[in-house]
């Protein structure tokens, strides 16, 4: 494929890219990989030498919401992308050959580039049934993920299916699907999750390698902190509202029309690390927060299942039907814990009673019945606490301590 | 003062063995007041790290139970200045004084008198396994009088191990979800619980049900205490203040934890 030796920067002035449009651009991605402004000249100056990164994208089991994030790239727009820093040799959703010439460019791509290219996974990658759920040309989707990974400069998994399976293995799911992780774990593999992820993200993943010529730093799970290094709730515009008690408390009431916190509608803010709030999406216009939704968790692991229901601060209870809220369930323990109490302390008071029949006070004239003695003639009450010894050597007579031993040593 | 008691056996008991009618008798005749066995004496049961860290986990679970009440879904206050913000400060400070007691309760396990050592929690012997069935029949009303114990007795104190289980739970996810906002320290000490409790929200939800299974146990004991105080007459309840147990020599010598040298011990 073209193996463009010029730099990008002549590209991109061939394309009518202006140096000004040009050096915003690499403001915003040092911006975005929370670099010092100073480095805004440097990836500028990287990137007008760098060569173009062959890339090819594949598209398993998913909705295409991340081509469509991808299609709404902005600095540089989605044409300069695809023409001028990457070479984008293989998408199925926007490339113009079909069938076989499709086919052709993939296998060109990734023998011509061998450990050169970029390989992009969007969508979830079944597993089951041999992974017939999901073919290619023949191949089951699983058996290209590993051929055209295991060659690749780098993987970028591109939304939550990608990542971890997503919404095809949310409650289970049929068809086995998994995250490219979990199919090629040897591969190096960069998780960009979200539903869809954001787009500056995967090229500010890739500005960052053609910079410095490494990929950026990643958390455990293989998601660069630059973007996922922090809570949605701490970088939120609508934080202040939290933290001053002023919440939502039904869509569209006063709170809402003001902009308050969309805590008590269930936001998932407080558990879900990415950059929303400060990358926003579709050219930095909006995110969910800021048009007014509390955000779904959908950049988490297993976030269908983790972080349902969306609109309730908690998860419904494991076993319990999911109209029930942990609450009801935590005040019905209570509740009850109270009423066997009630109960219990009904009973005994009956049983205080008969153990002193005549009415007595319970003080000096149960004393006797410390001693524990025996029924004797003529003995004590027959209901006095007298009942340990006349059980005599019956081994649950545990008071009587007949050995004169003390159970544990101090 | 009392005296506390040296772990040597028990002194052979020279009084009265219960099954004997003969020495019955004589009990009987002595009316329990003023002999050795009836007498009663006051022992130092609860030491104090045990009062103190008792009282401090309830004022702290008071204070947790209710800013971690608001935290989940906010009650009461109006909104406007710092009121989220300022509730959860509190909730946090009051964590680490329940963090502060828990810790020393822990080490006072290991370095405390023999009501508060470990060994009065965990059964390390027959008679105090068998002892739970008894104390649970005696609460089933299927038994008529109460184990001898000075301590705690041993139904109660496995339900404390229980309690203590929950209360590290809840330290764990406590302080893991405080670690999300990306304390350093916090990340690297608590940063594996959400892998184990199923992500953030499967551990919110646990730190959530935790506080109202405390809640529900609060109750119980609260009650329990009340109820074996009036049935025992030995103080129960005031000991948790003053650490002192009012117990006969007869049952102190009977008791599964008692056993000890009680001759100078004041009345």
């Amino acid at each position: 494929m073209q193996t463009a030796a010029r730099g990008l920067e002549a590209l991109l002035v061939e394309r009518g890219v202006s140096r000004r449009a040009f050096l915003k651009f690499t403001g915003s991605m040092a911006a975005a990989l929370s670099l010092p402004r100073s480095f805004g000249p440097r990836i500028a100056e990287a990137l007008a030498t760098a060569p173009r990164v062959p890339v090819v994208w594949l598209e398993g089991q998913d909705c295409a919401g991340n081509t469509e994030s991808f299609l709404r790239a902005s600095h540089p727009t989605v044409s300069e992308l695809v023409l001028g820093i990457l070479s984008v040799d293989y998408h199925e959703t926007i490339m113009a050959p079909a069938g076989a010439a499709a086919e052709k460019s993939l296998s060109d791509t990734i023998t011509a580039h061998p450990n050169g290219y970029i390989a992009v996974v969007e969508g979830a990658i079944p597993t089951a049934e041999n992974g017939i759920f999901c073919t290619v040309a023949g191949s089951t989707f699983e058996s290209i993920v590993h051929e055209v990974t295991t060659n690749a400069l780098v993987t970028i998994a591109v939304g939550s299916c990608a990542f971890d399976g997503g919404l095809p293995r949310a409650h289970g799911g049929p068809t086995g699907a998994v995250g490219v992780k979990d199919v090629v774990p040897n591969a190096k593999v960069i998780n960009l999750p979200g539903c869809p992820m954001n787009v500056q993200n995967l090229t500010a993943t890739i500005v960052h390698y053609l910079t410095f010529g490494q990929f950026p730093a990643t958390d455990t799970l293989g998601r660069p902190l630059f973007a996922y290094g922090q809570l949605i709730h701490d970088q939120c515009e609508r934080r202040a509202h939290f933290d001053s008690g002023e919440y939502v408390l039904a869509w569209g009431d006063e709170g809402h029309r003001q902009g308050w916190c969309l805590y008590r509608m269930g936001c998932k803010g407080p558990e879900t690390f990415s950059n929303c709030p400060t990358a926003r999406f579709n050219d930095a216009t909006s995110w969910p927060v800021k048009s007014g939704h509390g955000c779904v968790g959908c950049a988490m692991p297993d976030f269908w299942d983790q972080m349902s229901p969306f609109y309730r601060r908690l998860p419904s209870v494991p076993g319990a039907p999911s109209s029930v809220t942990p609450d009801e369930i935590g005040l019905g323990f209570v509740g009850a814990v109270g009423a066997l109490t009630a109960l219990h302390a009904g009973a005994s008071y009956v049983r205080a009673r008969r153990r002193s029949p005549e009415g007595a006070s319970e003080s000096e004239t149960s004393s006797p019945s410390d001693l524990r003695e025996p029924p004797a003639p003529g003995g004590p009450p027959p209901l006095s606490r007298t009942d340990l010894p006349a059980q005599g050597g019956d081994g649950n007579d545990l008071g009587s301590g007949r050995d004169g031993t003390h159970g544990q040593g101090a | 003062m009392a005296v506390m008691p040296a772990p040597a056996p028990a002194p052979a008991p020279t009084v009265l063995l219960p099954s004997t009618p003969a020495v019955a008798q004589e009990v009987r005749r002595d009316d329990g007041i003023g002999t050795p066995s009836g007498q009663r004496v006051r022992l130092y049961v609860w030491e104090v790290p045990v009062r103190l860290t008792h009282w401090l986990t309830f004022f702290s679970i008071v204070v947790l139970s209710v800013t971690g009440g608001y935290i989940a879904s906010p009650f009461l206050l109006p909104p406007g200045g710092a009121v989220m913000s300022t509730v959860f400060a509190i909730h946090m400070g009051a964590a680490f004084v329940f963090l502060a007691s828990g810790i020393l309760r822990t080490y006072w396990l290991f370095a405390g008198n023999r009501f508060s050592s470990w060994r009065a929690f965990v059964p390390t012997n027959r008679r105090h396994l068998a002892e739970i069935i008894e104390q649970a029949k005696w609460y089933a009303f299927l038994r008529k009088d109460l184990p001898r114990v000075v301590g705690h007795n041993a139904l109660a104190s496995g339900t404390y191990l229980v309690v203590f289980f929950l209360f590290l739970v809840q330290t764990l996810t406590g302080f893991a979800l405080a670690s999300v906002h990306g304390n350093a320290i916090e990340s690297a000490l608590f940063g594996w619980v959400p892998l184990v409790t199923g992500g953030i929200q499967g551990m919110r939800l646990i730190h959530h049900l935790i506080m109202w299974v405390i809640i529900g146990f609060a109750i119980h004991h609260v009650y329990s205490a009340v109820l074996v105080d009036h049935w025992e007459k030995t103080g129960v309840m005031s000991s948790i203040f003053g650490g002192y147990k009012f117990i006969t020599r007869r049952d102190v010598q009977a008791a599964r934890d008692g056993g000890m040298d009680l001759g100078d011990i004041e009345r």
